[in-house]
């Protein structure tokens, strides 16, 4: 049985075709019209509000906890003032990633995880014998993401905080319609917006607030379709799509390192001893076995391939997660890789994929080729290597 | 250079033993001690004006026979006497069974209470024995290393082949079956009498937290059966002066071979150069060298106290974590000042009976009772004690005419339920009193003085995580090549240059100096 999250009495409301999928245990919309493209354009162009209350939430306090935090963090976690969120990956003692997410330092001693995945016994083993508590409030919490061009203006009106002042990837504690709510400057979609932390009893407030400011600012409710859309765009991995964890996987074969996953930024080898460093210089030293790029897929070609069969171009309606072979040549004699998740973009017109590829393949602008199928018969099509963040606008940071 | 070859940490008896092999090996070794004497668990202490007491570890008939000859402690004044009483075990009804060195006594004794089971106990002890013998081969080997078990693991696993071939096929197929058993079924499949059963079943649950019900306790058994002096399933014997007086031996057998004991030189951590040890910091700030490092203290203490868990793989500080402690036995001791009349004796002036231990726990179930209420957080209201009152054979203990008595109360778990012990101290204490009390009822008039040590006492005042004496609880699950941790069951901790030779690592506790015996072994393998 799945379990209604603090704001299902408003979703379940809203939520039309009664889409929803499991995210850890919780019911979470896909949709909430019937089609996602007004949620998708509402954060490009507006603002989407996610529930984002499933998420794994745990407080880390005591005279260790950045000790703790560092040792199981690929980044420096010891940088990171209070007031400041760092995105990390973590890992196994052979360098494979485990699960990644957001470290917020609250207080000197006192950080705030978020995980996509279940932590705590890790938490625990790599705090055994230091001075720390660990405490999960994943189900105390409710989390809201507001996202998108419009976020900044809709929160300013419900809090007296002066979010002019709060810089990308910083999280203070105000009030959001009067209710105590956690403000973090920082979200899966690679646009302006913020994250929401509150308890669970005061989170129904919070989402009517924002709610009543929905014509006036373009807010709207958002699902899990329209979120993998934008995080793609985004260039953003995501677990269980680009990567598996490494307590997870069932075959060696299926584990990845952070530098397989075009992590590099967040691994620090540099700094104090954590679980996986060994391993990691070791790859280093060694050179990684794959990478994970941004490619494009060139549309015209695909268009004329279409044309063949008598048909107009067909484009993905929404985001696919999935495997999809990726080859040197058209003749597909050599693999180099696969896409592991993709979307049309509608507001940017490219056809974009994530994909783990052979270094030699993997420098911007090589050219590769994707397999595809129309009416079930197979093609190649031709691609190239580009830049990620597919979609980086500057409101993001500024 | 360094300062020594090897540095031992801790000067208890696996400690001491593993420095005796080292230094007679031509090694330059010492033993760094915190405590102002040496000893460890097995100390013999004054608990009151007057009155020794060996104050953690008892059981000085466990000592290793090999360890005893091999480092010729009788030569450095080990002497430890053997009695002709086992156990003594009184029935609330006055009765008593007695279980003797000599089988034919104890055949005697047994008839009292069921004559099917006095013919059946030569045989039982016929049928054990190869397999205590068995356990005893397993003992002073070094374990395989076998961090996860496949095929092609076996041919590491060829040292355990020896000790098990002995048995021969249809005892090889008995032992199987036993060791994971439960030892009440064990004992049900050749007994009638609860009585005799319980008599035996105290060794099934000696430094564990189970109960003879639990399975597995029929290995825990065999081990100390293994361990024993008696041929039996249980020790009997002591040395004038108590536990101390052993450890004392081995010291000075260690120092005659040339080991340097520090004492009072407590270690802060062990120094890691390059991810290998390379020495030690002291408390006092100063830092002593050495090629080899050898810790006796616990495993978890080891990996977590002395060393950065954070600097070890997490698959391993997981291990180390999963370690069951879980200490659930009190020491009470108790100055008295006359020898304690116990109703079944009724006025008989033989006191040999007492010499051995005094078990209170008249039947195999009573022991499973006391353990039943453990199981959920709780005391045991009746307890299953074990009592010793070493001044019956040594007098010099306590005054003149007075006695001193040890007791060993289960069960007392580390944390209680509902949290702290606070309050409930002195209601265990009574109810060990009380239990005591049905058997000899003048016995509270005559308390001087008491010491009570409860698990958490055991931890605090001997560095014993939740006052466990075995550095991890002697249980099936933990033995052979589980223990300390799988993968690293051959004395070489996870770290370059660091070896165990506590009671953390195999074969286990009690005071045997087998690990620190095989510690020693493999070191000399592979340090130079």
């Amino acid at each position: 049985m799945l379990k209604p999250t603090p704001f299902h009495e408003r979703t379940s409301q809203l939520c039309e075709g009664e889409s929803w999928q499991d995210w850890s245990g919780y019911l979470s919309a896909n949709a909430y019209e019937l089609d996602h493209s007004h949620e998708y354009y509402s954060v490009r162009t507006g603002c989407g509000m996610f529930d984002i209350s499933p998420l794994y939430k745990y407080h880390v306090r005591g005279r260790d906890a950045m000790t703790l935090l560092n040792r199981m963090s690929t980044r420096n976690v010891a940088k990171c003032r209070v007031g400041q969120i760092v995105y990390t990956a973590w890992c196994d003692d052979d360098g494979h990633i485990v699960d990644d997410g957001t470290i917020a330092r609250l207080g000197d001693d006192f950080f705030r995880l978020t995980t996509a995945m279940s932590l705590l016994y890790w938490l625990e083993d790599v705090g055994f014998g230091m001075d720390v508590q660990i405490e999960e409030v994943s189900e105390e919490q409710g989390a809201l993401a507001i996202q998108g061009p419009t976020s900044r203006q809709v929160l300013q009106q419900l809090t007296s905080a002066n979010l002019d002042d709060l810089k990308y990837f910083r999280i203070i504690e105000d009030k959001v319609a009067g209710v105590p709510v956690r403000i973090a400057r920082n979200g899966y979609t690679g646009d302006l917006g913020y994250e929401l932390f509150m308890d669970a009893n005061d989170s129904l407030p919070v989402w009517d607030a924002l709610m009543e400011k929905s014509d006036e600012y373009k807010l709207r409710p958002a699902g899990h379709i329209a979120l993998d859309m934008v995080r793609i765009e985004a260039g953003l991995v995501l677990i269980d799509a680009e990567f598996i964890s490494a307590t997870h996987a069932m075959y060696p074969i299926q584990r990845s390192t952070p530098f397989e996953l075009g992590l590099d930024w967040v691994v620090n080898l540099k700094k104090d001893h954590f679980i996986g460093q060994r391993a990691l210089r070791e790859e280093v030293a060694r050179g990684r076995a794959w990478t994970t790029v941004g490619i494009q897929v060139d549309v015209v070609a695909l268009e004329a391939l279409y044309a063949r069969f008598g048909m107009p171009l067909m484009l993905p309606y929404h985001s696919w997660i999935d495997a999809i072979p990726l080859y040197a040549d058209a003749g597909k004699k050599k693999q180099i890789g696969k896409a592991t998740s993709g979307t049309w973009s509608p507001v940017m017109k490219r056809y974009v994929a994530l994909a783990r590829l052979k270094p030699e393949h993997a420098k911007l602008g090589s050219g590769l080729h994707i397999e595809m199928t129309i009416e079930g018969q197979r093609f190649t099509v031709p691609a190239h290597v580009v830049e990620t963040p597919f979609f980086d606008p500057p409101r993001k940071r500024a | 250079m360094s300062d020594y070859d090897v540095i031992i940490i801790g000067a208890g008896h696996n400690g001491l033993v593993a420095a005796n092999y080292l230094a007679k090996a031509g090694r330059k070794v010492a033993v760094l001690e915190k405590k102002s004497d040496v000893g460890g668990a097995a100390v013999s202490e004054e608990f009151a004006p007057g009155f020794k007491a060996s104050t953690c570890a008892g059981g000085a008939g466990y000592l290793s026979q090999t360890v005893i000859k091999e480092l010729k402690l009788v030569e450095h004044g080990l002497a430890i006497e053997p009695r002709d009483a086992v156990a003594f075990v009184p029935q609330p009804n006055g009765s008593h069974l007695t279980v003797w060195r000599d089988t034919e006594r104890t055949v005697g004794e047994i008839a009292k209470f069921s004559t099917s089971d006095a013919e059946a106990y030569p045989r039982f002890l016929a049928a054990l024995r190869p397999m205590a013998e068995a356990v005893r081969g397993l003992l002073e080997i070094t374990p395989p290393d076998l961090p996860q078990v496949g095929w092609s693991d076996f041919p590491s696993a060829r040292t355990m082949a020896g000790p098990m071939r002995k048995l021969g096929r249809k005892n090889f197929n008995q032992f199987l079956k036993t060791l994971p058993m439960p030892s009440a079924d064990l004992l049900q499949e050749w007994f009638e009498s609860d009585v005799l059963m319980g008599a035996i079943a105290a060794s099934a649950v000696r430094d564990i937290t189970w109960g003879p019900r639990e399975s597995g306790t029929a290995y825990t058994l065999l081990y100390n059966w293994a361990l024993s002096n008696t041929g039996l399933f249980r020790s009997s014997g002591g040395m004038r002066g108590g536990m101390g007086a052993i450890t004392g031996a081995i010291a000075t057998a260690a120092r005659s071979a040339g080991v340097e004991i520090l004492t009072d030189c407590a270690v802060a951590n062990i120094v890691l150069e390059a991810g290998r040890a390379t020495g030690v910091r002291l408390g006092n700030g100063e830092t002593l060298s050495a090629a080899t490092i050898v810790s006796s203290a616990d495993p978890r203490t080891t990996f977590t106290e002395l060393l950065d868990p954070g600097l070890l793989d997490l698959s391993v500080v997981r291990n180390v974590r999963n370690i069951k402690y879980r200490g659930s036995a009190a020491k009470i001791h108790l100055a008295l000042g006359a020898l304690p009349e116990f109703t079944a004796l009724a006025g008989d002036k033989d006191t040999s009976p007492l010499e051995g231990t005094i078990q209170i726990a008249p039947n195999m179930m009573y022991i499973q009772r006391a353990y039943d209420c453990t199981k959920y957080g709780d005391y045991s209201p009746h307890p299953y004690l074990d009592i010793e009152i070493p001044t019956l054979t040594d007098p010099d203990l306590a005054p003149s005419g007075q006695h001193v008595m040890s007791i060993t109360a289960k069960y007392a778990p580390y944390q209680l339920r509902n949290g702290s012990w606070e309050g409930h101290r002195e209601a265990f204490v009574d109810a060990v009193l009380s239990t005591l009390g049905e058997y000899a009822p003048k016995l509270r008039d005559s308390i001087l003085h008491k010491e009570v040590l409860l698990p958490g006492d055991l931890e605090a005042r001997f560095g014993l995580p939740e006052g466990n004496g075995s550095h991890g609880e002697m249980t099936l699950d933990q033995f052979l090549h589980m223990r300390p941790l799988p993968g690293y069951a051959q004395y070489k901790a996870p770290v370059e240059g660091l070896y165990l030779c506590g009671a953390g690592a195999h074969p286990g506790g009690g005071v045997t100096g087998l690990p620190g015996h095989n510690a020693a072994r493999e070191i000399l393998k592979h340090a130079k």
